[in-house]
C-alpha cells in the first residue's frame, strides 16, 4: 500500500544539537498516529517539520508522492494544525477568524458561509458567533481553534499538545470534532496525556532523544496497562 | 496580493475594534505638537519663523509614531501564536510583510491626516502645496515603514525588541528623513514639483530598493 506520507531520514539541529536524528517513517490513510515521548523528545520538532513550519536541516517529508519542499504551497492546503497556542485572533469575532482564515485558504466566499455556519453549529458555538474570540473560555477558544485548522477540509491534522488546559467536558468536545470530521486522512498527534492519546490513537509512536524507540500499531500493543509499563521503560531507559 | 489585502483588512478590523496601537499613536503624536506650540509660543502667528519650524516638528512626529506603529505591527501575530496559523497559509510568506506594510502605511496616514490639522490649528499656520506636502509625507512614510516592519519582525520575538528597534531603525531611515525635510520645507517656502524632483527621487528609489530587499529577506526573519 502506498503510504499518504512518507517521512525519510529526517534531521533537524538546534544550535548544534540534534532535536530529531534520522527519523523515517511512513503514514497510511486513516490511521491516527500519536506521537509518545519525554520533554524535549523532539515530537513537537516533528510536527512542526510535517507542518512545513520548521526546515528540516537534512530528510525528506513527500505527501502522496510529492517532496512537500518542493510544493510547499500545495501542501500547505492539505494541513490542518492545532495547537496548545490557539492561533486565533482576540479582537475579532469568532465568525470573522473562521472568515479570514478561510479566506486566506482561498475558499469561495458563499461556500465559506455555508462552511462557517456549519461548523460554528458542529462545535457549538452558535451563541458565542458574534463575540469577540478574547472573552471565550479556553475551551471554547479551542474548539475555536479546532475549527480554524478545519476550514479548508484538510487531509491531514496535526495536534500539538491539544488537551492543554481542557477540563473532562471539553475534552469531550474537542474529541468529537476531530474524530467526526470525514475529511481528513491522516491525524498525527503529540502528547503527554497517555491514556488519552492511546484511546484515540490507531498507532503509537515513542520518540526519545530525536529517534524512534517504539512504533506499533494499537491492536499490536495490548491493553492501556501495557502500553503504559511499555512507556515508563521507554521514558526512564538510556 | 489578495492575502496581503485580506492580513491588511483583519489587521485594521482588530485596530479599529481595540484601538490600542491608534490610541498611542495620537497621544504621541499630539503631545509632540502641542510641546513644540508651547515652547514656541512667542513665535506663533509669525509666518517666516514657523515655516522654518513645519518640517523639523512634522517629521519628529511622523518618525516617532511610526516607530509606534511598526513595533506593534505584529502583536496581534505574537498573541495565540497567530503568526505560526499564517505560515500555515498557503501563501508565500512575503505576503505578510505586504499585508503589514499595507495595514501600517493606512494606520499612520490616518493618524498624519490627524496631526497636520491639529498642527495647523496650534501654531495658527495656513499650509501651502498641501497637495506636494501629502505626496512627500506618503512616499517618505511608505519609506520609513518598508524598512521597519522588516526590523519589526526580526525583533518581534526578542527580550528587548522596544529597545533594539530604534536603534536598528533610525540609521537606516536616515536617508528618507533628510530628503522628507527638505522636500517638506521647500514645499512651505513656496516651492514647485520641479524644485522637489530630485528629492522625491531620492524617497522613491529608496521605497523601492527597502521594499524589494525587505520582500526578499522576510521569509527568513520569520523562519524559526
Amino acid at each position: 500500500m502506498k503510504p499518504y506520507i512518507s517521512i525519510k531520514g529526517l534531521f533537524k539541529k538546534f544550535e548544534g544539537r540534534y532535536a530529531v536524528s534520522n527519523i523515517s517513517f511512513d503514514i497510511f490513510n486513516d490511521e491516527f498516529i500519536v506521537l509518545f515521548g519525554p520533554n524535549g523528545a523532539g515530537k513537537t520538532t516533528i510536527l512542526k517539520m510535517i507542518a512545513s513550519l520548521l526546515k528540516p536541516t537534512d530528510g525528506v517529508i513527500s505527501i502522496n508522492g510529492t517532496n512537500m519542499e518542493k510544493n510547499l504551497i500545495e501542501a500547505r492546503q492539505l494541513i490542518g494544525f492545532v495547537s496548545h497556542e490557539t492561533f486565533i485572533y482576540e479582537n475579532l469575532t469568532v465568525e470573522e477568524n473562521l472568515r479570514f482564515f478561510g479566506k486566506m485558504f482561498d475558499i469561495d466566499s458563499v461556500e465559506l458561509e455555508t462552511r462557517i455556519n456549519k461548523m460554528i453549529e458542529e462545535a457549538g458555538l452558535c451563541i458565542y458567533r458574534k463575540e469577540r474570540a478574547g472573552t471565550l473560555s479556553r475551551g471554547m477558544k479551542q474548539r475555536l481553534s479546532i475549527i480554524r485548522a478545519l476550514i479548508h477540509k484538510p487531509s491531514i491534522l496535526l495536534l500539538d499538545e491539544p488537551y492543554t488546559g481542557l477540563d473532562l467536558n471539553a475534552i469531550e468536545v474537542f474529541e468529537n470534532l476531530v474524530l467526526n470530521n470525514s475529511h481528513t486522512k491522516v491525524k498525527i498527534m503529540v502528547s503527554h496525556n497517555l491514556e488519552r492519546g492511546f484511546n484515540v490513537c490507531n498507532r503509537a509512536i515513542i520518540i526519545k532523544n530525536g529517534k524512534i524507540t517504539f512504533d506499533k500499531k494499537k491492536n499490536e500493543i495490548g491493553s492501556y496497562a501495557d502500553f503504559k509499563t511499555l512507556c515508563e521503560f521507554n521514558f526512564q531507559s538510556n | 496580493m489578495f492575502k496581503s489585502l485580506n492580513i491588511c483588512l483583519k489587521d485594521l478590523q482588530s485596530e479599529f475594534r481595540s484601538k490600542k496601537k491608534l490610541n498611542s499613536m495620537i497621544i504621541f503624536s499630539l503631545l509632540v505638537v502641542l510641546i513644540f506650540s508651547i515652547s514656541f509660543g512667542n513665535f506663533i502667528g509669525k509666518s517666516s519663523f514657523i515655516d522654518s519650524l513645519v518640517p523639523g516638528v512634522l517629521w519628529v512626529s511622523f518618525t516617532f509614531v511610526s516607530t509606534i506603529a511598526i513595533f506593534q505591527s505584529f502583536s496581534d501575530e505574537i498573541e495565540n501564536g497567530c503568526i505560526n496559523a499564517l505560515k500555515l497559509c498557503p501563501a508565500q510568506w512575503n505576503a505578510i510583510y505586504t499585508g503589514k506594510i499595507l495595514s501600517t502605511l493606512t494606520l499612520l496616514y490616518l493618524v498624519q491626516l490627524f496631526i497636520i490639522p491639529i498642527f495647523a490649528l496650534m501654531f495658527n499656520y495656513s499650509f501651502q502645496g498641501i497637495f506636494l506636502l501629502a505626496v512627500v509625507v506618503l512616499v517618505g512614510t511608505s519609506g520609513i515603514v518598508s524598512v521597519g516592519v522588516l526590523l519589526a519582525a526580526i525583533t518581534m520575538n526578542t527580550r528587548s525588541g522596544e529597545l533594539l528597534l530604534p536603534v536598528l531603525l533610525f540609521p537606516l531611515i536616515v536617508p528618507v528623513i533628510i530628503p522628507s525635510v527638505l522636500a517638506t520645507g521647500k514645499i512651505i517656502s513656496g516651492s514647485t514639483f520641479v524644485d522637489i524632483l530630485d528629492e522625491l527621487r531620492l524617497l522613491v528609489v529608496y521605497v523601492i530598493m527597502f521594499y524589494t530587499t525587505s520582500r526578499l529577506l522576510f521569509e527568513w526573519t520569520i523562519q524559526d
